[in-house]
């Protein structure tokens, strides 16, 4: 009796348009709070930014999400089924790459596939699409240091697009990419989010970056960390990607993310 | 090197001190050191006799032997104790002790414990071979970057899978480091064994030729094994170079 009731209080708050759902989880190192009961859901289809100042915990979330760390209490939800720890719905855009040097950019971009055992022929063949796809055709069979920054996080990018997963989970992914790079890699994200009709999970650092790109922008606050506030920019996000910057809203809500973070910069 | 503006193959400083040795040779200053052409004909002399070649063969056996050991051992030992702390606290201190030890002082209690055969030579070259490749290949996992092994996982590697996808290739050019220089350790190993525990192999043909006052033979020996040693190190400082363009980008 208690356990269907259970279920049922459980089952009551998923909306249904959310792909990923954060449940009062909680992460402790120590005698550190890292995150402390935090609730958050994540639209399908949509890219969520998870904005904070340093040491806010985004990264942590986000690799508790990825099931790469384990809240020390409360539960992650994937389409409505609870995350015990890394898994095919889910694929990961690290920060520094993570790319395996020694490996060519095709064997890098299907070695997601690799380890999940596809044939080598089809592996390949749904690299090189992605590698087509990410404007890096030709580069198939070169090595990670002779490509720069931006085309070594395409090579990330476009592994984890290969893997097919419903979830993308993206860790700062162009703080290591030189402005010119981010700016095309920005936009070429919001033609990824319409295209791909997956759910994108962002962490940045970048105010601009993440309203530039974000259906969904959650601002988390340190010590201890909290979701402050969720803001979703309305009027621009089907603008052209040149105009974007120029939207009052846009503007507007650069402004109002910065005086709220403001008091807690260093 | 370059000398008066032309550059001279690799090695050549060799020759400078192989004609130093001839002019010292001829002098006949000493017995111990005869001229290097007497040397070199010696050489050519021995090396076709059933002697020596039986002697090569014991000593390739086991330093070939001793060394697979060494790897096969090595490695795994390395990597484990690199990836587990636990491993690490519990094994770490007996590699750096035997790392450091004398051990040709052990050789006496490996004749004790595995008798005077071949048996016993194989232990000791392991034995001076393994401890630098243990050390070098937990080195090589330390330095893993947390992020392939966090990649890896992400995308669902079984350990199996991380093991010999990941760890084992970002490893391998410290690994290959620590063969290296365990191979050249064992070349001191496989003569140490073969003086100490039975008179067989080139060990034999040292103390032969030395009790007897026949110098030319003895250098002759000796470079050979010298030459022997050298290919073997300058073999795997090439696999090294193979692997060193990913090396600096970890």
């Amino acid at each position: 009796m208690s356990q269907t009731n259970d279920a049922f209080e459980k089952s009551e708050p998923v909306d249904m348009d959310s792909a990923v759902s954060v449940r009062s989880v909680s992460k402790n190192y120590g005698t550190v709070e890292a995150l402390r009961d935090l609730s958050l859901e994540f639209p399908r289809g949509q890219l969520t930014s998870l904005l904070g100042p340093s040491g806010c915990g985004k990264t942590t979330l986000l690799k508790i999400i990825a099931g790469l760390l384990e809240p020390t209490s409360g539960e992650i939800l994937i389409e409505g089924k609870k995350v015990t720890g890394p898994g095919a719905d889910r694929a990961f855009v690290f920060q520094d790459f993570a790319l395996l040097p020694w490996a060519s950019v095709i064997r890098n971009v299907a070695f997601g596939l690799e380890l999940r055992g596809v044939a080598k022929s089809e592996r390949e063949a749904i690299a090189e699409k992605y590698i087509k796809n990410v404007g890096l055709s030709g580069f198939e069979k070169s090595y990670p240091h002779e490509l720069s920054g931006g085309m070594r996080q395409r090579v990330g990018l476009a592994r984890a697009l290969s893997v097919d997963s419903q979830v993308l989970l993206l860790d700062e992914p162009f703080s290591a990419v030189d402005e010119q790079n981010r700016r095309k890699f920005q936009e070429d994200m919001l033609e990824l989010v319409r295209n791909e009709n997956k759910t994108f999970i962002f962490v940045t650092h970048s105010i601009e970056e993440a309203v530039y790109v974000s259906d969904q922008i959650a601002i988390l606050l340190p010590r201890p960390s909290r979701v402050s506030e969720i803001i979703r920019p309305t009027s621009f996000r089907n603008t052209d990607v040149e105009n974007i910057r120029r939207s009052p809203e846009y503007l507007d809500i650069v402004d109002q993310i910065w005086a709220s973070l403001r008091n807690y910069v260093e | 090197m370059i000398v008066f503006g032309r550059r001279l193959p690799g090695m050549s400083s060799l020759l400078l001190w192989a004609l130093l040795w001839e002019i010292v040779g001829q002098t006949g200053w000493t017995f111990f050191i005869p001229p290097l052409s007497e040397v070199l004909v010696t050489l050519f002399n021995v090396i076709g006799t059933p002697a020596f070649q039986k002697a090569m063969y014991e000593t390739a056996y086991a330093f070939v032997a001793g060394v697979f050991f060494a790897i096969v051992i090595g490695v795994p030992v390395g990597i484990l104790i690199g990836k587990s702390r636990l491993l690490d606290e519990l094994i770490l201190p007996w590699v750096n002790i035997f790392l450091s030890a004398p051990l040709t002082a052990l050789v006496p209690v490996l004749m004790v414990l595995f008798g005077f055969g071949m048996k016993s030579i194989i232990i000791t070259t392991t034995l001076f071979a393994i401890w630098i490749i243990i050390l070098n290949s937990r080195a090589g996992v330390k330095q893993i970057n947390r992020s392939l092994v966090e990649m890896a996982h992400s995308f669902g590697a079984s350990p199996f899978d991380a093991f010999f996808k990941v760890y084992f290739w970002a490893a391998l050019p410290e690994i290959l480091g620590g063969v290296r220089i365990g191979v050249i350790r064992a070349v001191k190993g496989v003569i140490i064994g073969q003086l100490l525990i039975s008179i067989v192999g080139f060990g034999a043909l040292f103390e032969l030729y030395s009790n007897n006052f026949m110098m030319s033979h003895f250098w002759a020996v000796l470079i050979v094994l010298f030459a022997l040693a050298f290919s073997l190190s300058e073999f795997f400082a090439y696999l090294e170079r193979r692997v060193s363009y990913y090396a600096a980008s970890r």
